[in-house]
């Protein structure tokens, strides 16, 4: 044989089978990556401060205070709390005074103006001689002011907590003094408009799947099967502009509501979508069901229906509970149509005709407007991260469920 | 007991005549085997008996099939309370992936029968009768999958008589089996004929000679000779069955 | 015979008409979504449609910039994701010996499969824009639909070579071919019917993706299309967002976006029939031959 022909080709094989090998590898090495910079960016958001960048919460230095929640704050500085003693403080004057950095002019003596007028560098005296003479003030002002020579006290609010994270009722990314990252109206939305979404695709889906395995005839199946497979490729924008142009608006109509674009519009077009999916899948599901099973049914004079209820679904019920796990997973990612029908209002929804915000949309919408490696930046890669486990847990119970069924075919 | 009559019965599955002109009357409280080379058309014909043929489409049927002088293929005819008297028993063991007792169950179950004690006491019955009855008395609530190949068999079997029917079709119900368990189906159908009318496809010779009392050779669709088992395979009127019987066939 | 169960019956008619009708329903609804697109939609296309640059606050003109930022992306990213896709897809069906490693990459490129289209936003904006310095561009942008589609061409493949049954492989290896040459010269030409009807259909996917290029790839608007793979551009999924949701005068822009939607559908569905135009054409030159 000829030694050197016999190299080559060895060679060749062996390039062949690396490349192979590399390419093999690539989609766990992206899967790695994901989790790696959804985890690094988002992970920052619990080391940063919950304060902006640079400022600072002072009080006076007889004011018991010493700690206060990132909702605090905001009721403080929105006003809606007023009084020392809902904050658990005793105090002559219960009521609470905010200095802004703009207010200082409005507490300044006409001394202290003038000595402004000349130079700004005279500005920490003055905030300083303020919060003195007002022990009833809480001021938010910049770091630096508060540095030489200050009498008062800071209050350090801590870092970001992910207990504050997850249980807080308010997402506000760009809030004063303090941004609020409550992920918890997110969360829920996301749920509520899954839920209503599967809650409508589910029954439809399955008579849909249980028509063409079990009833329909070639002819009608042949009509249907392309249809369904189209839909499952138009792209979720052009759901979510249909949505947004005959849906919304029927909403609104129908239940003479101030706007159409809530959490049911969302459910209606997530809940169109995951048809496909739906249907699909159970559909293959309930073909595969043997059809000895079938005949042993009917031979023991068992109709059609009941046929279906207690053998063919029953035998395939991995595969459907597959579909419909895969259909929620499809509703809760799903960003488009839902971003562009729900209204996208951060706030716990009661009713189904509420406006709502989901995680995937909240990245969608904002994202954009976040400034890099910043605090609202980070936030949003921890919805990600949030996104991602629950993405992950539902692809597991699938390969799950899935592998039961193989379990029990043998 | 009924007999099953069949008059001048044509089968067409497409373009494909697959039984032709078969007339014949199968006597009850009796075996009756059908025998012949594969695509003789003699499982089909088993099929016309409780209508499973119905489920196939583009198929087309003439002539006449009757059941205790009942046409079984009328319109007023429910097809679901005919298959509950005409039981049937597959190639495979085909019990459903339940319970040992809901598999037998099963069948009461879809007929409306909600009496709790009946169908338990119908399912000793059912399991006894088809001697089933000690060797699953003790898990009759583990998985039906859990029984050897012959043991799902007459699960089946069993299955098929709890619903009290009054034929019993199988086809080739032993293809599946270990000798052993062959024999014991064979036992139990030999016990069976006293309350039932049995019709069987086989394609083991050995097996109708053992069990049947008549036997019906089918080639290409046509039923060739149909007389008493014994006459069959000793002295049969036709070459194409004695070619058949002796393994000299094409 | 027996007196007979008449609910039975009844219990089954009704159900049987249930589920017709509830199928009725859904076809009904999936061709009314259809034929809304296409009917409202036909009316916006024209050649002027299709080859100008939009004009006053895209509120008229065409959508030229989007249609071609689209086609940019989708090339881009297939030309990432396909041969990949397709040689991942033959390590997993022909060399993988099935060990825990081929269930590892299994489920691995199932979970990038199930991952949402935003996340992939996240990361590329992450990884392509920010951390190894692309930019907003058509670059970072395919690259992100790139690894969105790659689980989709890879599991493609597979099922295309599952197809090739196993005698050819082994009439390949008896003759003394190696197993290179058995894949190359005998499996991967049986299977190819198959691998290109996916992968058209992946294009499909790619081309009407928004969330993977939103912060990688898209702009609002551009006054000049790009000329590098560094320029940011505008893209179909991307326009039609805009125009319909955030545009300078929503109303006035409505006619853009129902062409937008249009053309959006036309590609998918013009896609889908040539899949199944091959798979047609390839399945009958089997027959004949």
């Amino acid at each position: 044989m000829n030694k050197i022909f016999r190299g080559r080709k060895y060679f060749l094989e062996a390039i062949w089978e690396g490349l192979l090998k590399i390419s093999g590898s690539i989609t766990s090495i992206v899967v790695l990556l994901i989790v790696v910079f959804l985890f690094k960016e988002g992970m920052g958001l619990f080391n940063s401060k919950k304060i902006e960048d640079g400022y600072s919460i002072a009080i006076n230095k007889t004011n018991t205070l010493t700690k206060l929640s990132s909702e605090e704050v905001k009721n403080v500085f929105d006003a809606e709390i007023t009084s020392w003693k809902a904050l658990g403080v005793k105090m002559e004057n219960d009521e609470i005074v905010v200095l802004r950095l703009n207010d200082v002019e409005s507490y300044a003596n006409e001394e202290e103006m003038a000595l402004l007028d000349q130079s700004f560098d005279n500005l920490p005296k003055v905030i300083n001689r303020i919060i003195e003479d007002n022990p009833n003030m809480i001021a938010f002002v910049p770091e630096t002011y508060l540095n030489k020579g200050f009498s008062g006290k800071k209050i350090d609010l801590g870092n970001i907590s992910p207990k504050e994270f997850f249980g807080g009722k308010e997402w506000f990314p760009t809030a004063q003094p303090v941004p609020q990252f409550g992920v918890l109206p997110i969360i829920l939305g996301t749920l509520w408009v899954s839920l209503g979404a599967i809650l409508l695709a589910l029954p439809f889906g399955l008579a849909v799947s249980i028509y063409m395995s079990e009833l329909a005839s070639t002819r009608i199946y042949k009509l249907m099967k392309p249809v369904i497979e189209l839909l499952a490729g138009i792209p979720s924008v052009v759901y979510g502009f249909f949505g947004l142009i005959v849906i919304v608006p029927l909403i609104q109509k129908v239940f003479n509501l101030p706007v159409g674009e809530t959490a049911m519009a969302g459910s209606i077009v997530l809940g169109i979508m995951a048809l496909p999916t739906i249907i699909t899948i159970s559909e293959d599901a309930l073909r595969t069901v043997p059809r000895a099973m079938k005949e042993a049914s009917l031979a023991l004079g068992a109709n059609k229906w009941q046929t279906i209820i207690k053998v063919t679904i029953p035998y395939a019920i991995s595969g459907i509970t597959a579909a419909v796990v895969l259909g929620i997973g499809r509703a809760i990612g799903e960003t488009m149509a839902v971003l562009m029908v729900t209204g996208n209002a951060a706030v716990i929804p009661h009713t189904l005709l509420e406006p709502v915000r989901t995680i995937p949309a909240t990245i969608a919408a904002e994202l954009g407007e976040a400034p890099s490696g910043g605090v609202h930046y980070q936030a949003l890669f921890v919805l990600g991260c949030i996104l991602f486990i629950l993405t992950l847990i539902i692809n597991l119970t699938v390969e799950y469920v899935s592998s039961k069924n193989k379990h029990k075919a043998h | 007991m009924y007999n099953i009559e069949t008059k001048n019965l044509d089968f067409y599955y497409g373009d494909f005549h697959a039984l032709k002109d078969i007339s014949m009357t199968i006597e009850k409280n009796e075996v009756t085997a059908f025998i012949g080379p594969s695509g003789c058309g003699k499982s089909t014909y088993l099929r016309l008996f409780n209508r499973m043929n119905d489920l196939i489409p583009n198929t087309k049927m003439t002539g006449e099939i009757t059941i205790g002088g009942k046409d079984i293929y009328s319109k007023n005819i429910l097809v679901d309370q005919l298959r509950k008297e005409v039981g049937m028993v597959f190639q495979k063991p085909n019990p459903f992936p339940k319970t040992i007792f809901e598999n037998i169950a099963y069948g009461l179950r879809v007929n409306g029968e909600k009496d709790k004690a009946f169908i338990e006491a119908t399912v000793e019955d059912a399991l006894k009768g088809a001697a089933l009855w000690t060797e699953v008395k003790d898990k009759l609530k583990k998985s039906a999958f859990e029984l050897s190949g012959g043991q799902q068999q007459r699960l089946c079997i069993a299955r098929a008589l709890a619903v009290k029917p009054n034929v019993i079709l199988m086809d080739e119900p032993c293809s599946a089996l270990d000798p052993i368990s062959t024999l014991k189906v064979e036992e139990l159908i030999h016990e069976l004929k006293e309350k039932y009318t049995i019709v069987i496809v086989t394609h083991n010779m050995q097996q109708a000679a053992r069990v049947s009392d008549k036997t019906a050779f089918f080639y290409l669709g046509e039923l060739i000779e149909y007389g008493p088992t014994a006459k069959i395979f000793t002295n049969p009127d036709k070459e194409a069955t004695q070619n058949y019987i002796t393994g000299r066939f094409g | 015979m027996i007196e007979y169960n008449k609910r039975k019956k009844v219990n089954q008619a009704t159900m049987f008409t249930l589920l017709r009708i509830m199928s009725i329903i859904v076809v009904g609804i999936l061709i009314a979504i259809l034929g809304f697109i296409i009917f409202n939609g036909a009316s916006a296309i024209s050649w002027d449609f299709l080859t100008k640059m939009p004009e006053d606050g895209m509120t008229k003109g065409g959508i030229l910039p989007a249609i071609l930022g689209t086609l940019y992306l989708t090339i881009g990213s297939m030309i990432f994701a396909f041969p990949i896709g397709l040689l991942s897809g033959i390590y997993l069906n022909e060399y993988a010996t099935n060990g825990w490693v081929v269930k590892l990459i299994r489920t691995m490129t199932n979970n990038l499969g199930s991952i949402p289209s935003v996340v992939f936003g996240l990361f590329g904006m992450s990884l392509f824009v920010n951390k190894l310095g692309f930019g907003d561009s058509i670059i970072a942008g395919s690259l992100t639909l790139g690894l969105l589609v790659l689980p989709i061409v890879i599991r493609t493949t597979e099922e295309a070579l599952k197809q090739v049954d196993n005698g050819f492989r082994h009439g390949s290896l008896a003759l003394g071919a190696t197993k290179l040459q058995t894949v190359v010269k005998v499996v991967l030409p049986m299977a190819f019917p198959n691998i290109i009807t996916g992968l058209i259909l992946s294009i499909g996917r790619v081309s009407g993706e928004t969330a993977p290029i939103m912060f990688t790839a898209v702009a609002y608007f551009l006054p000049s299309l790009p000329s590098s793979i560094f320029d940011q551009v505008m893209a179909l999924p991307y326009h039609l967002y805009v125009i319909s949701t955030s545009g300078t005068d929503i109303e006035a822009s409505r006619t853009m976006a129902y062409g937008t939607a249009f053309v959006l559908v036309a590609i998918v569905l013009i896609l889908n029939l040539l899949a199944n135009a091959i798979r047609r054409y390839f399945s009958k030159k089997v027959k004949t031959n």
